[in-house]
């Protein structure tokens, strides 16, 4: 009894793995297809376009009220801890490189994922449950040339311009609390974050890191909605996967950039 | 010749006798058991062939193997002469343009208006000019009596409204060959007839050939040419409407007259009732 339980136990592991590296296989088929796709679907820009408009421009709100307010928090809580150590002039270089460096792409990535990974996700999925993808496939147009690839590049384009603008508004949500309200030295505030971020590496690398989000999370976002079970469960399940995925993919590859990025900063 | 004789722009598309061939054809899903075994069927160029069938047996697999989205295990499909398997994806799509295809529910693209549903398939395989696809659309929508919603998106429409739609989309590259999936299904009795009798007309006006996939017998008896009986994945029957009508086939019977029991069992295989109630007892 004892035997077959654990042999049950290591079928469903076993499973569980193949299941997983099978989807992992899949998904970078998937990737390789998109790619192929990209330049004819690129050619036609009204469909990019369209979808830099879904996934950035509907996006533009969370972003900007978000970014406002972490600015905000940043300005209160990092002149609090500065100015115990009489550096509260150094608050512009403490709230620039935190937003430029992590917040800014992190944030901003994770709540793209949220709001417009969900919705790629969803769509997709709803267009294969009402089956508008097999519709398509029947008229002889390719629906990774026509559905998926637009949407790909749609939040490829966004990402990185959603994550500038997140950073800005921070920047500027912390001048207001900073400057305006706690009575920072303006000159100080932003001559010193002038003098200590640089566009390389600082800027650069926090492009370089909203651009890999954004490729991680719109490819996340449009395979899920491709694969989901046509059903309302299987699109509910896809676009929580999406959200899941996709944060935790962030996360992680936040991590390893950040090693790569400023690996030789500390020596 | 004369405009009467000439040939229709689907019959020169279709230069074999028959549109669509299929020759002991077998399919199973996944590793699952089989769906479709040993199918042979033949549609004549021209006609209004229904397959019928209850729910699970495998009659819409029949219509996406013709149109190429599931490969045979074993046997041929061939549509207008063409091997659909061994076609590269290019050569697929090339046949797809002279296939049109009405889904259970319409299919219709919910992001775009009726018009541009109707156009899709223009602009994306013609270079037409705006004034062309605009006066060809309206002459689809016109053909099931809908022009005036050209406007309106999916969501407006009624169920059968949404299949008509469909129908003039899936007419839009004047095909050779029409794949009907559940056009009857979810349709009131005035849709139903008018469904029912704009694929009859469509078929004869256009010279194209139709297949039709439905379980709706009396609309089916109406209007098409042929039925092909489709049960457990094996044709049992087949025959003109007069034939199917005058069958004394049982299951044939049983579907014409939709009794609740016969060859196709009211239950689903179970153990014993008596001994299934009394179980707790012992």
């Amino acid at each position: 009894m004892l035997a077959e339980g654990v042999f049950d136990g290591l079928r469903r592991v076993g499973a569980g793995a193949i299941n997983a590296v099978s989807r992992l296989g899949f998904a970078a088929r998937f990737f390789a297809v998109v790619l192929i796709h990209s330049p004819a679907a690129l050619k036609r820009t009204r469909l990019t376009l369209r979808e830099i408009y879904f996934a950035g421009v509907l996006s533009l709100v969370i972003i900007m009220v978000s970014g406002l307010f972490v600015g905000m928090v940043l300005g209160l809580q990092g002149y609090d801890t500065l100015n115990k150590y009489g550096a509260g002039d150094s608050l512009g270089i403490f709230v620039g490189l935190s937003l430029v460096r992590e917040l800014g792409p992190v944030v901003a990535g994770l709540l793209f994922a949220s709001r417009a990974g969900s919705a790629i996700t969803a769509e997709i999925g709803l267009m294969k449950t009402t089956e508008q993808l097999a519709a398509m496939e029947m008229m002889a147009v390719d629906p990774l040339a026509r559905i998926v690839a637009p949407r790909f590049w749609g939040g490829v384009i966004s990402m990185p311009l959603l994550a500038a603008l997140f950073s800005m508004m921070g920047v500027f949500g912390a001048y207001l609390v900073g400057v305006r309200l706690i009575g920072v030295d303006s000159g100080a505030f932003w001559g010193n974050m002038r003098a200590a971020i640089g566009f390389w590496p600082d800027v650069t690398n926090g492009i370089i890191k909203s651009v890999v989000f954004g490729v991680a999370v719109s490819l996340i976002a449009v395979f899920e909605g491709y694969d989901a079970k046509p059903t309302a469960e299987g699109v509910s399940s896809a676009t929580t996967r999406t959200v899941v995925e996709a944060s935790l993919a962030i996360l992680a590859l936040d991590f390893i950039l950040t090693v790569f990025m400023f690996r030789g900063l500390g020596g | 010749m004369t405009a009467a004789a000439r040939p229709s722009a689907a019959a020169l598309a279709c230069p074999t006798e028959n549109a669509v061939e299929l020759a002991g054809v077998t399919y199973g899903y996944d590793r699952g058991p089989l769906v479709l075994r040993g199918i042979d069927m033949a549609i004549p160029r021209g006609k209004v062939v229904a397959i019928m069938g209850g729910s699970g047996c495998g009659k819409t697999t029949i219509l996406r193997l013709i149109g190429g989205q599931l490969q045979p295990q074993a046997g041929r499909v061939l549509v207008a002469g063409q091997s659909v398997p061994d076609l590269d994806r290019e050569e697929l799509f090339a046949m797809r343009r002279r296939i049109g295809m009405l889904f259970q529910f319409g299919a219709l693209f919910t992001d775009l208006t009726v018009f541009e549903n109707i156009a899709f398939a223009l602009r994306e395989h013609t270079n037409l000019p705006d004034e062309l696809v605009r006066d060809l659309v309206l002459m689809k929508l016109n053909a099931v009596g809908l022009r005036g919603t050209a406007q309106l998106r999916p969501a407006e429409l009624s169920g059968g409204m949404a299949r008509r739609v469909a129908l003039a989309r899936a007419i839009a590259l004047d095909p050779m060959l029409v794949l009907y999936d559940e056009p009857f299904a979810g349709l009131d009795p005035i849709s139903l007839g008018v469904v029912g009798q704009l694929i009859r007309e469509l078929n004869d006006a256009l010279g194209i050939t139709s297949v039709v996939v439905t379980h709706d017998v009396y609309e089916s008896l109406k209007i098409v040419d042929y039925l092909y009986f489709v049960s457990e994945g094996r044709i049992i029957a087949q025959g003109t409407p007069e034939e199917v009508q005058a069958s004394s086939d049982p299951f044939v019977r049983q579907f014409v007259d939709g009794a609740p029991d016969g060859p196709v069992p009211f239950h689903y295989p179970a153990p014993v009732y008596a001994d299934e109630l009394a179980a707790h007892a012992r």
